[in-house]
């Protein structure tokens, strides 16, 4: 096995065995949606019209959930030290934490949106719509989220700085995803345009965000 | 192959923890750090390694690989074992042997070697301490790196371990590795060079660590110079000529 | 027999292992029988087929509850009497509460779909028993994160307590509050409110699913014991390589 493909089957093996594996997400996910109505009431038509923002903000939230043990873990058992010291660069190496993230966080919200979507009586078309745009806006948020992760690193409780860091940066994902699951039943805004600045977004993360972290986590362990 | 550091100065937080350390370490040999507590053995383990930053002076590597950093040619095995307890031991081993190497790596034979085959299905958390320092020892013979940086290597194990230790470290001198070890104690191998962190024992003091002024490592420390290697692995004031 | 003397795991796994195949040969037929009655019943003048789903529903809705229930007595064994197989019980009564709460929940929408015209409204009855479905994820969630045995059910135990006040919730529910979901008609004050023809084949129903739940549990029971089995000779496994 190359040394990426061995991070990417260790990170998710540990993801799944670990702390309840990636079914403490969809649940965290699937609370937090429940609270909604509790908040507001159960006016159906009203949490029809605001129900993709708030699966998208729970989305968020149960994303940053992992975040902060990523790098934080290897920290501590000394496995950091030697994921320096390997010959694959460190960028790639986070890179494909971030995927081992996504695919064991981000994806399981993705696949639990639609039944979420029910109590918050979405219809047909709204939970296609929020499906695709979680499904194209997930990795952004895992993705810049290594970046908190990374400068967190040395923090043995980084959690709530790790969160304060993240969602500033997550702000325009937040807005463009919400615009564009919201586009099937608004009217003057079409599903395009926002969901491909979603989908620009999510590519750069995909770059920027390995980059950041690699550096940040040099900085720090110095 | 010969690593050579010249004035090696190291700052951390602030405040200076050496300063002037120069050493030449060649294939075969294996150089002994010593030094009291807090005088930076492991800073300057970790330093050559590339994990902490060098703030003055020089590290050179030369016959190694030109391509590769010196961490990148080298094992580093410090206070922590970097197991993961949710693994099997074998899953561990498995996951440094295709990270840190460059092939399939056959991790039975390094398992039986350490004396940990069978429990290689036992997740890691079952492990007492010197299973686990074990398992990362293995670690070393799963991934052939030319240059060992041990810390404190023989702490945490049984005598026998100790032993088997110390095997594998003549064994890798003898293919042409180098080592470098923070230690307190005496290693049982020939071919040792020294250095001293902070004041070396003046030879009237004897055994004890009285010698030299108080308070570890802070500023002014003298340049320390390199010993001649000596044939017993007993830490020796004797041994500062240039 | 006494109940004490099941407190002996090796004692319960010969019990269970007798228990088993005639609780399920049991449910087996008495599906059988009430399915049968099932497909006599005829269809209501207004829900035509589809009041059907009231012999899954309502038995589910049932089964979740004293799955609760069950969970609830034996977190007080753990905490109250420490009785040994207190701990087993709780924990594999959860996921077969969880589902049979989940089967309540999925029937139940897909049955208010075409009476309500919505899959999911946040009245009193429907909302308490999501709030149980959460609870049981809970729990089976603290079963999962706490690595230690003991532990998990000693924190398991205080939640189930806790949630147990659920339970009176969802029952009065829909007396207590203006609910979408109708009110009780089997166990109310001044007997059933509904008609023999279809109280029958629903209690049939009922007594099978039922009896589905006591082999289930005795069948996961079994698999506990022999879970913490296995992990205890894993230890000593461990702890015997030197």
């Amino acid at each position: 096995m190359t040394a990426l493909a061995a991070m990417l089957v260790r990170d998710m093996r540990i993801a799944v065995r670990v702390g309840g594996g990636a079914l403490m997400g969809v649940l965290f996910f699937l609370v937090v949606a429940a609270m909604v109505p509790f908040a507001l009431g159960p006016d159906l038509a009203l949490l029809k019209r605001i129900g993709p923002a708030i699966l998208w903000l729970a989305a968020l939230l149960a994303s940053l959930l992992a975040l902060d043990r990523l790098f934080a873990a290897d920290h501590e058992d000394g496995s950091l030290d030697l994921i320096l010291m390997g010959r694959a660069p460190l960028e790639l190496v986070v890179a494909i934490k971030g995927v081992a993230h996504w695919l064991t966080t981000g994806l399981p919200l993705v696949v639990a949106a639609p039944i979420i979507g029910l109590f918050l009586n979405l219809d047909g078309p709204a939970e296609v719509t929020l499906v695709l745009t979680l499904l194209a806006g997930t990795p952004a948020l895992t993705f810049i989220g290594l970046i908190g992760a990374a400068i967190a690193v040395t923090l043995r409780r980084g959690g709530l700085l790790v969160a304060v860091l993240v969602l500033p940066l997550t702000v325009p994902v937040l807005i463009f995803g919400v615009a564009a699951a919201n586009a099937v039943s608004s009217r003057p805004v079409p599903f395009g345009t926002p969901f491909t600045i979603l989908c620009a977004l999510t590519l750069a993360s995909l770059v920027v965000g390995p980059f950041a972290a690699a550096a940040a986590l040099r900085q720090e362990m110095e | 192959m010969r690593l050579t550091a010249s004035n090696l100065t190291c700052r951390r937080g602030g405040r200076e923890v050496f300063a002037g350390v120069s050493f030449s370490v060649a294939s075969g040999e294996l150089l002994a750090i010593r030094g009291r507590n807090g005088a930076g053995k492991s800073s300057l383990l970790r330093m050559v390694v590339g994990l902490v930053r060098v703030a003055d002076g020089q590290l050179a590597l030369e016959a190694g690989d030109p391509e590769l950093t010196i961490g990148e040619q080298a094992h580093y095995l410090g206070h922590q074992d970097a197991l993961k307890p949710s693994l099997s031991v074998r899953e561990n081993l498995q996951f440094w042997a295709d990270f840190l190497g460059t092939g399939a790596a056959a991790i039975g034979e390094p398992l039986a070697r350490v004396g940990l085959e069978t429990l290689a299905d036992l997740p890691a958390a079952y492990l007492s301490a010197g299973q686990r320092r074990r398992l990362s020892i293995a670690r070393l013979l799963v991934v052939t790196r030319p240059i060992w940086l041990l810390d404190e290597p023989l702490s945490a194990l049984d005598a026998v371990a100790q032993q088997s230790l110390t095997e594998f470290m003549r064994a890798h001198l003898a293919g042409g590795g180098v080592i470098l070890a923070a230690t307190h104690g005496a290693l049982g191998l020939s071919a040792v060079r020294e250095v001293w962190l902070g004041e070396a024992p003046s030879p009237l003091v004897g055994e004890g660590w009285g010698g030299g002024s108080g308070g570890g490592a802070t500023t002014s420390t003298p340049a320390r110079r390199v010993a001649n290697p000596t044939p017993t692995p007993s830490p020796s004031g004797k041994g500062e000529e240039t | 027999m006494a109940i004490v003397d099941l407190a002996n795991p090796s004692r319960f796994l010969n019990l269970a292992n007798r228990a088993i195949p005639w609780f399920g040969g049991a449910a087996v037929l008495a599906f059988a029988f009430g399915l049968n009655q099932v497909a006599a019943v005829p269809d209501d003048y207004q829900q035509g087929a589809t009041v059907k789903i009231m012999f899954l529903h309502v038995p589910g809705a049932w089964l979740g509850m004293l799955g609760w229930a069950v969970m609830t007595v034996a977190a007080l064994g753990t905490l109250v009497w420490r009785h040994p197989l207190a701990d087993v019980t709780a924990k594999a009564a959860a996921p077969i509460g969880a589902a049979f709460t989940l089967m309540c929940l999925v029937t139940g929408s897909l049955w208010g779909r075409p009476m309500w015209g919505t899959y999911w409204v946040w009245d009193a009855r429907l909302t308490s028993v999501l709030v149980l479905f959460l609870l049981y994820l809970g729990v089976i969630a603290v079963w999962r994160t706490v690595e230690d045995p003991s532990r998990a059910a000693r924190a398991a135990a205080i939640l189930t307590i806790v949630g147990a006040l659920d339970l009176p919730i969802i029952k009065f529910s829909v007396d207590w509050w203006n609910t979408l979901h109708q009110p009780a008609s089997v166990l109310r004050g001044g007997g059933p409110a509904i008609h023999p023809t279809f109280l029958m084949p629903l209690l049939i129903m009922a007594s099978a699913f039922t009896l589905l739940f006591a082999a289930l549990l005795l069948a996961a029971m079994r698999n506990e014991i022999l879970r913490r089995r296995v992990r205890t000779l894993r230890l000593l496994q461990a702890s015997a390589v030197t």
